[in-house]
């Protein structure tokens, strides 16, 4: 987690800045519940654990997905060296429609 | 001094570095979506300073207080999305 939010600190636009935030935040957080589990041993802190675990993997790429695409469709800069942007194409009509 | 302890002051070190960090970026966040992010990696980062302190006080009723905050974090991103992406209803 401390290399996530080193992440988000030093990486230069949004985009990759969720990409540092999500998967590293995921991992962190599952290892350590994981770490929680052989601590105790007990089965009911199993039960909570994997349904701990279960939330973090089902929110948390949904929610930076969401993010992204909501950053993407308000026109936030990409980084300038930025090689290929693939949704241009899949987005250029909606984007125009939105700023009419 | 045995393994558990140095290895619940490590993690307490590293989570409150993180957490200044993910603060620095709220603070100083160019666009909204990056203080979102930010947002959402201080309540993760929140559940993993619950955990450690499950395992300090051996306590592990804290352990529903992280799924729910896990789940109320995703829906507050996904009202913050929502609202980046259509605006404010006039």
């Amino acid at each position: 987690m401390l290399i996530a939010a080193l992440g988000v600190v030093r990486f230069p636009d949004v985009y990759t800045r969720m990409h540092a935030a999500s998967k590293s935040v995921s991992l962190g957080l599952v290892l350590m519940l994981i770490a929680l589990i052989l601590f105790f041993g007990t089965p009911m802190i199993l039960l909570k654990a994997i349904a701990g675990i279960f939330f973090v993997f089902l929110t948390i790429p949904v929610a930076s997905h969401m993010i992204g695409r909501a950053a993407y469709l308000r026109k936030v800069s990409l980084y300038e060296k930025t090689v290929v942007d693939q949704m241009a194409e899949q987005y250029k009509n909606f984007i125009q429609d939105k700023n009419e | 001094m045995n393994i558990t302890e140095v290895g619940l002051g490590i993690a307490t070190f590293f989570l409150a570095v993180a957490l200044l960090l993910a603060l620095y970026r709220l603070i100083k966040g160019p666009s909204l979506a990056d203080r979102v992010i930010a947002l959402d990696l201080i309540s993760m980062i929140l559940a993993g300073k619950i955990l450690v302190y499950i395992v300090l006080t051996g306590e592990p009723i804290y352990l529903d207080a992280i799924v729910v905050l896990a789940v109320i974090a995703f829906f507050g991103t996904v009202a913050f999305a929502r609202y980046l992406e259509k605006g404010v209803s006039k």
